[in-house]
């Protein structure tokens, strides 16, 4: 109930004044409808007909402002044009990710899996509601009316449905409104419907968090070590006075850097720069990149910790002994960083009644919202988390310590809250001082028969975990067994007899994250280019020997064959023009299936082109088709271009990347043509972010394996033999 | 001290020390906040402008050496005609995805246009190479600059 009536304060904020008919959800998950009396809806309709979808998820460029907004105006009977979107408020409650729990968030590729049902429905019920007022007002028949454009329409009478609004807000929410049919979808699967956050994004009005202004607003930037886990002892900031427009500069609260404080963000860049902070190095990390190879190519040769699937151990060693022929890799992924765009940054405001508000591009709410509450001391209802346009972020706007907003929270604390506060990461913040993809490092060995079938598969992994010792560890991690070290390899859908997967642990050097596919960003390549090299030894077709592990009635076998079959068949695969070599792949993750052939020209040592991705996606039912098709492009792109040329290395515990220079990003002519197909399907909508990457790079390795003779086990491709051109 | 800029065919005073990069005026100065900071070392391309009609980082221009100098921003490319076609041919092809490259991107497919009216994926990969797109929507951005020439030839 006290949330009821404080919450109710936020909500002239969060939705527009003229809004009159709102559907969501109660918080035990029942349709809930009416006006102001119904708070956090995920619909919302003035009293002029306007629609706003009120998305729950970021937009970090992936499209659930287009994706979700396409579900509310597909089933209330609306063009595109006729609805806005707005990001929810923070409400872990009514706004959770359904496949996170309690937590609203982004990740895993669920944004639209988790809501199709979710605002298909609230979407129907207000259908449903106006078309009920409608009836009444008409003397007719609801069931003989439809919205179409906007318009209700039926039994000889057309009128807008501004008309039946402010009625339809007095009604209670049906219980089970009727979802549309697929075959009156309109929207949902149409090819030609648009992004709705393409026009602001191409004049310059879209509003990311670093765009916000706040008037008297001070600007922050944080003097870190170059070694984590140092602390802050003092410091001397006779220097960055003699810079216009510093203020000043205080530790924060956990010494874990100073905060600089100037009147814009060049003072505060200039004199972050110029100020000297002796630091405790004692608990500070001094291990190198090199360092944390060894080990983890060390734990490969030792005996696994954990027999990930219980399986027998033993058969699988025999069966590598009795084999006619034994293929052998080894491994290593390097640690990786995220690099979006639009360098970290949000900003803190106290609020008139004593609330702290944060604007952000937040992609996990929950997090930032519960660790504010507890630096201010304040309940969560006075806590306000405002989201803005995220310019990228592949996992790291999403850490489980929340580590960029409490960073501004603790320099906001120390200030005497006059002043917002606006947090700015530079470029070398972000590459230095971030979460990275932990490293990762895989041993296989696969037997195979004289026929040149697999006999048995061994499969040693061993890296750094990224969920033990947070608050997720408890979902995520079973017996042990972080599965987001081995998803993709260990459950892998290859009908492969006498596998074994062991998995260890190794120590963390420095912060792990979710990065852009998570585990599947090395498993798919070590599954893959394994397949590569057991079709080879076999002396068989990659694709056909790769469908020959995908038989039977399994759905993951028959829609990663599916798709397989169909990248091949549009790639024209094994019809590669002279001095051209295919490669392919093909994985399972978030739910969805791709396929991808990379066909390349020259080879690793002459210098290697990349001339045309064919990918093939089965993500169940396609919601936005073009969105998709753009999110396979730009996962593809994200794969290749770090497997390429990227990898951040520590010296001594600092780390040696500085700035895209040399943190090189994909550019433009790196790949000449990608070329995406969409399966049809009826299946639930399942992930389009993340599962475009994995096949990418391998299907590279393997092309270029195809071309030089050269397996590449040890990534960035570029430090390891292969040239590109 | 003062500063008087031609920016977007209108006259600007501001103040700023000597040696602010542009970026950072415009940001934080005039608050127009269309063109990014993306690495501060001219190597994503993010804050690229126009300084009389060729493109430029504006996080290595500053503000000392633009004194009489046409300054355009994105703000501006709605009522520029070639700026128009791009944004109209971002539009269609739906190119963005987070956006936060893009007026940069634009910034530089209007240069590109300005001086090739019809370039071929050769000279637009390599006049295009300096804009990072983290997103990697380099295959959209190489057509939009090839739509953006039909509907200028039209």
């Amino acid at each position: 109930m006290t949330i009821e009536t404080t919450r109710r304060g936020f909500l002239t904020s969060a939705a527009a004044a003229s809004a009159i008919l709102v559907v969501g959800v109660r918080p035990n998950g029942a349709l809930a409808a009416g006006g102001d009396a119904m708070l956090n809806p995920f619909v919302k309709i003035g009293a002029d007909g306007s629609v706003t979808a009120i998305v729950k998820h970021f937009e970090m460029g992936q499209g659930p402002t287009t994706g979700l907004s396409t579900l509310i105006a597909e089933e209330i009977g609306l063009r595109m044009d006729q609805i806005g979107f707005e990001f929810a408020p923070s409400d872990p409650q009514r706004y959770a990710n359904l496949a996170f729990g309690q937590i609203q968030g982004t990740g895993g590729s669920t944004a639209i899996a988790n809501s199709f049902q979710q605002y298909r429905t609230a979407g129907a019920a207000a259908r449903e509601m106006l078309l009920e007022t409608a009836a009444q007002a008409w003397g007719v028949d609801a069931s003989e009316l439809t919205i179409e454009e906007g318009i209700v329409t039926g039994a000889n009478n057309a009128a807008p449905l501004a008309e039946f609004v402010e009625a339809a807000s007095a009604l209670e929410a049906p219980t089970e409104p009727r979802l549309k049919d697929p075959s009156e979808f309109r929207l949902i699967g149409n090819p030609d419907v648009r992004r709705l956050d393409s026009p602001a994004k191409v004049n310059g009005t879209a509003m990311f968090a670093i765009d916000l202004h706040l008037p008297n607003e001070m600007f922050t930037m944080i003097a870190r070590p170059e070694q984590r886990g140092a602390l802050a002892l003092g410091f001397d900031d006779s220097a960055a006075r003699q810079v216009a427009g510093f203020i000043n500069a205080a530790i924060l609260p956990n010494q874990a850097g100073v905060a600089v404080y100037a009147e814009n963000t060049w003072a505060a860049m200039q004199a972050r720069d110029a100020l000297q902070v002796e630091w405790d190095l004692s608990a500070a990390e001094t291990r190198s990149s090199d360092e944390i190879q060894a080990e983890i190519m060390a734990a490969l040769e030792a005996e696994p910790t954990y027999n990930v699937n219980k399986t027998d151990q033993t058969a699988t060693q025999a069966a590598l002994d009795g084999a006619a022929q034994v293929v052998e890799q080894t491994f290593y992924f390097p640690l990786l960083a995220h690099a979006p765009m639009e360098p970290l940054n949000c900003v803190i405001e106290a609020n008139d009644d004593g609330g702290i508000t944060l604007h952000d591009g937040a992609q996990m709410p929950t997090g930032p919202h519960m660790a504010m509450a507890e630096i201010f001391g304040l309940p969560m209802e006075k806590i306000r988390i405002n989201t803005m346009l995220a310019g990228g972020s592949f996992g790291r706007r999403a850490t489980p310590e929340a580590d960029y907003q409490v960073e501004a929270a603790l320099a906001f604390v120390v200030t005497d809250r006059t002043r917002p506060v606006k947090l700015v990461w530079s470029r070398e913040d972000d590459l230095r001082s971030g979460y990275y993809r932990p490293a990762f490092g895989h041993k296989v060995r696969v037997g195979l028969d004289d026929a040149g079938q697999i006999v048995g598969w061994d499969h040693r992994i061993a890296g750094q975990s990224i969920m033990k010792g947070t608050a997720f560890e408890s979902f995520v991690v079973r017996d042990g067994v972080d599965h987001s070290s081995v998803e993709g390899a260990s459950d892998t859908p290859y009908q492969i007899p006498g596998a074994f997967f062991g998995l260890t642990d190794t120590e963390k050097a420095t912060s792990t994250l979710w990065w852009r596919a998570v585990g599947h960003t090395h498993t798919a390549y070590v599954m893959e280019v394994m397949m590569d090299m057991a079709a080879q030894a076999a002396g068989r077709d990659p694709v056909e020997y790769r469908l020959s592990y995908l038989q039977g009635d399994g759905g993951d076998q028959a829609r990663l064959a599916g798709v397989l079959r169909l990248a091949a068949e549009k790639a024209a695969w094994g019809e590669a023009p002279a001095g051209h070599a295919q490669g392919v792949a093909v994985h399972k993750s978030f739910g969805s299936y791709v396929a991808e052939v990379v066909e390349i020209s020259g080879n690793a040592e002459d210098g290697v082109k990349i001339e045309k991705v064919t990918c093939a996606v089965d993500c169940g039912l396609a919601i936005n088709p073009d969105v998709i098709k753009a999110q396979m492009e730009g996962g593809i792109g994200y794969g290749i271009g770090h497997n390429m040329r990227d990898q951040i290395t520590l010296s001594g515990g600092a780390v040696d990347q500085y700035n895209f220079p040399d943190y090189e990003p994909l550019r433009i002519g790196d790949i000449a043509a990608i070329d995406v197909h969409i399966v049809p399907s009826a299946e639930a909508p399942s992930g389009a972010g993340e599962p475009g990457t994995p096949p990418a790079a391998p299907a590279l390795a393997n092309a270029i394996a195809a071309a030089s003779n050269l397996r590449v086990g040890v990534l960035p491709m570029d430090e390891n033999g292969v040239a590109f051109v | 001290m003062a500063f008087s800029l031609k920016l977007n065919g209108k006259d600007h005073t501001v103040e700023a020390e000597p040696g602010t990069p542009l970026l950072w005026v415009l940001r934080d100065e005039l608050k127009m906040t269309g063109t990014k900071f993306g690495c501060g070392v001219a190597a994503c391309g993010a804050c690229t402008v126009h300084l009389d009609g060729q493109p430029a980082r504006s996080c290595q221009t500053y503000i000392d050496d633009v004194e009489g100098v046409e300054i355009t921003t994105i703000e501006a490319m709605e009522r520029d005609t070639i700026g128009a076609a791009v944004q109209q041919a971002w539009v269609e092809l739906d190119v963005v995805q987070c956006g936060y490259c893009q007026s940069g991107q634009i910034m530089s497919a209007v240069g590109l246009l300005s001086e090739n009216p019809k370039p071929s994926v050769e000279e637009i990969d390599d006049y295009m190479y300096g804009n990072a797109c983290r997103c990697a929507t380099y295959q959209r951005i190489r057509a939009g600059i090839q739509r953006a020439a039909e509907i200028l030839e039209a």
